[in-house]
């Protein structure tokens, strides 16, 4: 185990009744990588993000988050959940939800500090929300929406930024947006992103990773058809869908 | 209308209907933007069998019917938390079993259960001033708890998965969410009678929904229609002689027909601009 280790899985594995979401799962994170984890919708890339945080048990193996348990641990992991599983007649506004984010750092029944607005405030500022932080969240475009939620993650101070597919169904330009600023806040934060889609995450992220049941990783960026291959079982349709190239090692 | 105030039943019926809504206007709230009305009617038809328990024991009903719908709640939150089962399927049994074992138990009660209808229809006409300081005391729990929780129950209705995260008690915070609920029923048991009791609850804030997306405005909006529908339900049962309880839903129901038939056609307008 490196000293930089922040996320440490070892043959970790998760059933839902019967059927095998998880299945011998190893994966070492270190600070300030920015990890890309890509894999089939049902591939359990969801699943693995709650495992690092402690919401779903594994049935076997061992998971450590900053070298404790992910319980312990997940107040200093910031998490952006799926935008488009909210409810958008939800009547809340941009500033309740960056507010969100500070609600573990506080006693029960005690009112945000000063602080916590501060906070709240830099983190909007930050993902270029803060102007419109009266607005209710369903008067939002899908991108916003998903801007405000990765403000409401780093309102809580996070070492560790986990994003569950930030860019799904974006416009391909604000997809791009939303990865510079990840890459800015790269700076301090380690990331982990799921995404099904391959497209414009190999541009942005230091390592990748494929995920069907078993995580096939090996702490590069690289992704060999072979990867492909065992994650998705089906190469030679995703490479009609285009693969960037700039990801695939030498074709045969 | 004035010269029906000068009784004493009347001031206390419109006085029970503004304390009614307050707590309707607030848990009612909740219950709509958590989606969670098929708990709420869960909560209320199991307090029958607190109804028939209290018949039974010779104690009060309406403590019967608080024991029942708090345990209720307990127990299809503690249910929809940990089993399998699907949730509603578990709400059902619950809803049915209850108003079973009221009817059970009121069986098995010597005598004729002479006010039995006022539980399941309401009888605002009859609420004894006790009551009414019971009324204002379950107001002020509620208002006092949602003012210490509003932060936890807001994150919790919004997103319970990140609340977890945060560090929030979340399964405890929802299990306090939902005895308001029971006692909310409880209160409104009398109003309207258990089987209309959903109705109060959900159609002010339902509107209100409508209108506001803000939380309180919608809480303060919904307790303003609550007021309405419960001074005006009330004159017209007066006027035509009506069930009171089913003169409020009517006028609540017509209400939210027009409302939601009046958002429809402006947003139908904004797009043909």
């Amino acid at each position: 185990m490196s000293n930089d280790e922040v996320i440490h899985l070892e043959d970790v594995w998760v059933r839902y009744d019967e059927q095998v979401v998880l299945e011998e799962v190893n994966l070492s994170v270190e600070a300030h990588d920015f990890l890309g984890i890509i894999g089939p919708n049902g591939g359990g890339k969801t699943t693995l993000l709650k495992v690092i945080l402690g919401l779903v048990k594994p049935s076997r193996g061992k998971v450590t988050v900053l070298g404790g348990s992910p319980e312990e641990s997940r107040r200093f992991v910031g998490y952006v959940p799926q935008y488009t599983r909210f409810d958008r007649e939800f009547p809340v506004s941009v500033w309740d939800v960056a507010l969100m984010g500070r609600l573990g750092q506080r006693g029960r029944f005690r009112k945000y500090t000063a602080e916590d607005k501060r906070i709240a405030a830099e983190a909007l500022e930050r993902v270029e929300m803060l102007d419109l932080k009266g607005r209710q969240i369903g008067k939002l475009s899908g991108g916003q929406i998903q801007r405000v939620l990765i403000a409401r993650a780093l309102a809580t101070e996070p070492t560790i930024l986990l994003l569950d597919e930030p860019t799904a169904s974006l416009d391909t330009q604000i997809e791009v947006d939303l990865y510079e600023l990840l890459r800015r806040l790269n700076e301090e934060v380690t990331i982990i992103l799921v995404s099904h889609d391959i497209g414009v995450i190999s541009a942005y992220v230091k390592k990748i990773a494929c995920l069907n049941r078993r995580l096939i990783y090996h702490a590069s960026k690289e992704i060999t058809p072979d990867m492909l291959e065992e994650a998705y079982r089906c190469p030679v349709d995703l490479i009609a869908h285009g693969v960037p190239h700039r990801v695939l090692a030498t074709h045969q | 209308m004035i010269e029906a105030l000068q009784y004493e039943f009347m001031r206390n019926a419109l006085f029970a209907g503004v304390l009614v809504s307050v707590a309707c206007g607030i848990i009612g709230t909740y219950v709509v933007v958590n989606r969670i009305v098929f708990i709420s009617g869960g909560i209320a038809h199991a307090a029958y069998g607190g109804i028939g328990l209290g018949y039974f024991l010779g104690i009060d009903p309406v403590l019967g019917a608080i024991g029942f719908s708090l345990a209720s709640a307990l127990g299809i939150g503690v249910v929809s938390k940990h089993t399998r089962q699907r949730v509603d399927t578990v709400i059902g049994v619950m809803w049915a079993l209850g108003m079973a074992m009221g009817i059970i138990l009121i069986d098995l009660t010597p005598g004729y259960a002479a006010d039995l209808m006022s539980y399941l229809f309401g009888s605002i006409l009859t609420v004894p001033s006790s009551e009414i300081l019971l009324m204002l005391l379950l107001d002020g729990v509620i208002i006092l708890v949602v003012a210490l929780l509003y932060k936890e129950f807001l994150a919790l209705s919004f997103d319970e998965e990140f609340a977890t995260v945060v560090g929030i008690p979340v399964e405890r915070i929802y299990l306090v969410l939902l005895c308001l609920i029971a006692l909310t029923v409880v209160m409104l048991m009398r109003v309207v009678g258990l089987i209309l009791v959903i109705a109060l609850l959900t159609i002010p804030a339902a509107i209100s929904d409508q209108f506001t997306s803000d939380l309180r405005k919608m809480m303060l909006l919904s307790t303003l229609l609550g007021v309405v529908f419960t001074g005006s339900g009330l004159w017209l049962s007066y006027v035509f002689d009506l069930t009171s309880g089913a003169t409020i839903i009517i006028v609540a129901g017509t209400t939210f027909l027009l409302a939601s038939s009046y958002k429809s056609i402006a947003r139908h307008r904004a797009q043909m601009r």
